[in-house]
């Protein structure tokens, strides 16, 4: 009977909503911080900016990680040059002085960039430079090689590194850091390819995603510097988009925290430096079993 | 993990009488893991004993003591494959590997028909085949030694690279050992070590683009060996044995299988859509405008032919040869020729309509941006002429010819130069940035906001900065290269002196394939669709697929191609120093 009712006479129409939800009210903390945070002031002088977070996590006594983050900003009449140097290296577990190989890496490497830099950046001869970005990594990669094969023989360490130089971003890559691009729509893009056996398995369609993430070899590089007589980095150039935050990343905090959790930490966070917490906690929440390292960069302006 | 020693068997005190000693040692820190271990090393041991095969060395004796065990075996004179792979200059001949491989998938058949279980080698490897001093080969290290390690905790490093995908999900099969046979033999022939390559990624490097001399056949053979999916490979050693041997039949006489295979479709398969013949050489590239042809050549004429049919239209003459392509705007040609002059003639009549001096022959070929025309020329300027008086807006002095086009891009002009700089000027005529290369930029520069690439006579490719000139990039070629450069996705091509045409990933600068042409390529190569099109001075023009640089045709012409190719609506203009222009379907 009732059925016959509302089918006759329609549902109760729902009253036109009143404007009372107009009323004028102060906006709460977060509508105000996602205001701010959405605004995207300019900056006339163009700069980057970075932070970094570190841990050792919930279950191992030592770091092996290391991280390094070098920010330089230029500006003048003659234009302005933001230069960015960040590295993120992870040593091997099972290999004895794994710490070792990712202090040796990050110290190496930032070393070789800022002396093949320093005279064309800080001095006042500015000519360009007769070697390209792309083999000033490579160089700085292959030392970093021959430094832990000397320093620490036998162990080895991933690296991701990203020189900064203008709106190019180079990238150096060995092993299974990961470097990403995160978009404030909350996309996510992935930059570098993991040198790991797993993704290697998935890549050619051997095992799904799902399967990966079960892996029993789920750590196994078939790339890492310090190992083998020939190092072949992935070496490569690709644009700083703007907006957008630049991560970089260990195994410790990716291999835990999911993508979508990675992406609300870095665009919900007021600033970076909060960003890099947030991230690190989440790593740290999620059980934290490996070393947690992650460094974000923008560009601004 | 252990060591092997050379020993004296002092059974035979009057002899000489070698040996070689194995031994592994037993770290487990577990009592009774460390029993398994011996006990698993002993059954292995008498398994072994009771093999008889010229290619696995005989066991004269097992024993254990305290944490180690030891194994008495054949000593065997001579090198492992690896050391021989590593020491020998370029390849080993395929002769060389083809007997191996042989002899290798005959103690393969062996093991596997082992009763009452079939046997699995496991770890089939050049370092793992020992080659005697009579050149046989024995396989060693029959994983014995495999369960002595210990699982290792966290992040490791190292796969073996010659194991089969499924190996890693715990699969011994006869299957896995075909996989490992065809890795091996792989790096025999190619000189790659897997173990240093992406897993599993023999696919991506076929053995004969790195080896050529290898026949086709052989590397049908390896390929199959190395099918991921162990179905598609061979069924038994046996049969990949028979495989080999019938390659060894063919190529072993001395008459060897021509290794390079002819084009898919024959140079003489094609014929022209039509042919327009001028007075001399054609070394410039065509423009297409409104269902016309638009070239110059060397006979001092700029000619107009319908692009349909390559009737005759109209001449225009100018006082020199013409090697660069005409830019159209507003139903007007523009064409630098060598009589020192930009000539502007109109499309429809062959009249001219204004004509631009400079101080020395044009080479290069007009750029129109921003209401102006930029053009090098060999008197070391770059001219910006404005389009509605004809007038120099202004130009900008070099240190040599400027031969390039100009290139316009976020209010910059850049343009090579003779001398080896490269500018970066701005609408006002004055220098932004400079950039050096060692020889002349002859080559055009192709670009987008992310870098500039352009080719010298160097022999580099270079990736620029646009803002800044900084080279992101510098990319090796075998020869100087007056070729431009083309970007189509992520690639970026060019031909080079040296005869081959490069394909080169953007970002990285690595190369993605090389093709080898019978000459030269001066000229620059054009994307159509998914091939990529490109002349060379051994007087052909080809097409290749872009992304795999496979030859699709190639067509001959009677002189050397040094323009550019056009291509438009699914047909290729090319112009030759035969003094014709070719139309060919796409």
């Amino acid at each position: 009977m009732n059925k016959i009712y509302n089918w006759l006479f329609g549902p109760k129409p729902t009253p036109t909503k009143t404007l009372d939800t107009a009323n004028t009210a102060p906006l709460t903390d977060q509508q105000l911080q996602s205001i701010v945070s959405n605004q995207n002031p300019r900056f006339d002088m163009q700069q980057l900016i970075a932070a970094g977070g570190q841990s050792v996590g919930k279950q191992r006594e030592l770091n092996e990680d290391s991280l390094l983050a070098i920010t330089s900003t230029m500006a003048g009449n003659s234009g302005n040059l933001p230069f960015g140097l960040y590295i993120i290296a992870d040593g091997m577990g099972g290999h004895q002085f794994g710490e070792v190989a990712s202090n040796a890496a990050i110290r190496t490497v930032a070393g070789y960039v800022l002396r093949k830099f320093h005279s064309y950046l800080f001095q006042i001869k500015t000519d360009t430079m007769d070697e390209s970005f792309q083999e000033i990594m490579l160089a700085a990669v292959s030392e970093a090689q021959r430094a832990i094969q000397r320093e620490a023989p036998g162990s080895g360490t991933t690296l991701t590194a990203a020189l900064v130089l203008g709106q190019q971003i180079t990238v150096a890559h060995v092993g299974d850091s990961r470097a990403y691009f995160v978009y404030p729509d909350g996309r996510i893009e992935a930059i570098t390819r993991d040198h790991s056996l797993v993704k290697r398995l998935e890549e050619l369609g051997h095992i799904s995603p799902e399967e990966a993430e079960n892996y029993p070899h789920r750590n196994v590089l078939y790339r890492a510097l310090g190992q083998g007589e020939i190092l072949e980095p992935d070496i490569f150039t690709v644009a700083f988009p703007q907006p957008a935050t630049l991560v970089i990343c260990s195994d410790g905090l990716w291999g835990v925290v999911s993508e979508q959790d990675l992406i609300r930490s870095i665009n919900e966070a007021p600033n970076l430096q909060r960003a890099c917490q947030n991230l690190v906690t989440a790593a740290n929440t999620a059980g934290g079993p490996d070393n947690i390292s992650v460094v974000l960069a923008q560009l601004i302006g | 993990m252990g060591s092997v020693y050379r020993a004296r068997d002092m059974h035979f005190p009057n002899v000489t009488k070698l040996v070689a000693v194995k031994e592994m040692i037993n770290s487990a820190p577990d009592p009774l893991v460390r029993e398994t271990i011996v006990q698993n090393f002993e059954r292995e041991a008498n398994l072994l004993a009771t093999l008889h095969h010229p290619s696995i060395p005989r066991i004269y004796d097992y024993f254990s003591l305290d944490s180690r065990s030891y194994l008495v075996l054949e000593f065997i004179h001579g090198k492992d494959m690896e050391a021989i792979i590593n020491e020998t200059n370029g390849f080993l001949s395929e002769e060389q590997v083809l007997t191996w491989a042989i002899e290798l998938c005959d103690v393969l058949d062996y093991l596997h028909k082992h009763k009452p279980d079939a046997i699995i080698f496991r770890d089939m490897k050049p370092s793992n085949v020992m080659v005697n001093s009579s050149g046989d080969v024995l396989l060693v290290d029959f994983g014995i030694a495999k369960s002595f390690q210990s699982g290792i905790k966290g992040t490791m490093i190292g796969t073996e690279g010659y194991s089969p995908p499924e190996q890693y999900r715990g699969e011994a099969t006869p299957a896995a050992d075909i996989y490992a046979m065809g890795a091996t033999i792989h790096h025999a022939l190619t000189r790659r070590d897997p173990r240093l390559e992406p897993p599993f990624s023999f696919v991506e490097r076929p053995v004969r683009r790195i080896n050529p001399s290898v026949s086709p056949e052989l590397e049908v053979i390896v390929n199959r060996a190395l099918e991921y999916d162990p179905v598609s490979r061979y069924k038994s050693a046996l049969e990949m044995k028979e495989a080999l041997m019938s390659v060894a039949r063919k190529t072993g006489i001395l008459v060897r299988m021509g290794s390079q295979t002819g084009p898919i479709v024959k140079a003489s398969g094609i014929k022209p859509l039509w042919t327009f013949k001028t007075e001399d050489e054609i070394r410039g590239t065509p423009t297409i405008f409104q269902g016309a042809l638009y070239i110059g050549s060397y006979d001092n004429n700029l000619y107009a032919v319908d692009a349909a049919d390559g009737k005759f239209q109209w001449k225009y003459p100018t006082d020199g040869g013409i090697v660069s392509r005409p830019a159209v705007l507003d139903g007007n040609i523009y064409i630098g020729s060598e009589d020192k002059r930009l000539h502007v003639v109109s499309a429809r009549s062959g009249k001219v309509v204004w004509t631009y001096y400079t101080d020395g022959p044009i080479r290069s070929s007009p750029r129109i941006a921003e209401g102006h025309i930029f053009i090098g020329s060999d008197d070391n300027h770059l001219h910006a002429i404005n389009l509605t008086t004809g007038r120099m807006a202004w130009r900008f002095e070099t240190a040599d010819p400027v031969r390039s086009t100009p290139f316009v891009m976020n209010e910059l002009v850049y343009t090579g130069c003779e001398s080896g700089d490269y500018y970066a000027v701005d609408f006002r005529g004055a220098l932004k940035w400079r950039f050096h290369a060692k020889r002349a930029i002859t080559s055009s520069t192709v670009g987008n906001p992310q870098a500039l690439y352009f080719s010298s006579v160097d022999g580099t490719l270079y990736a620029l900065d646009p803002r800044n000139g900084w080279a992101i990039w510098r990319y090796r070629l075998g020869k100087a290269s007056i070729s431009s450069p083309c970007i189509v996705d992520e690639f970026v091509f060019v031909g080079a002196s040296d005869g081959f045409m490069y394909a080169v990933e953007a970002k990285s600068s690595k190369e993605i394939w090389r093709f080898r042409a019978e000459h030269q390529v001066n000229g620059s190569p054009v994307i159509y669709k998914d091939s990529i099109y490109f002349g060379s001075v051994d007087g052909n023009l080809y097409c290749l697929e872009y992304r795999t640089g496979r030859l699709r045709w190639k067509f001959g012409t009677e002189g050397a191609i040094t323009g550019t190719p056009l291509v438009f609506d699914d047909v290729v203009y090319v112009g030759s120093t035969d003094h014709q222009v070719y139309a060919l379907l796409a």
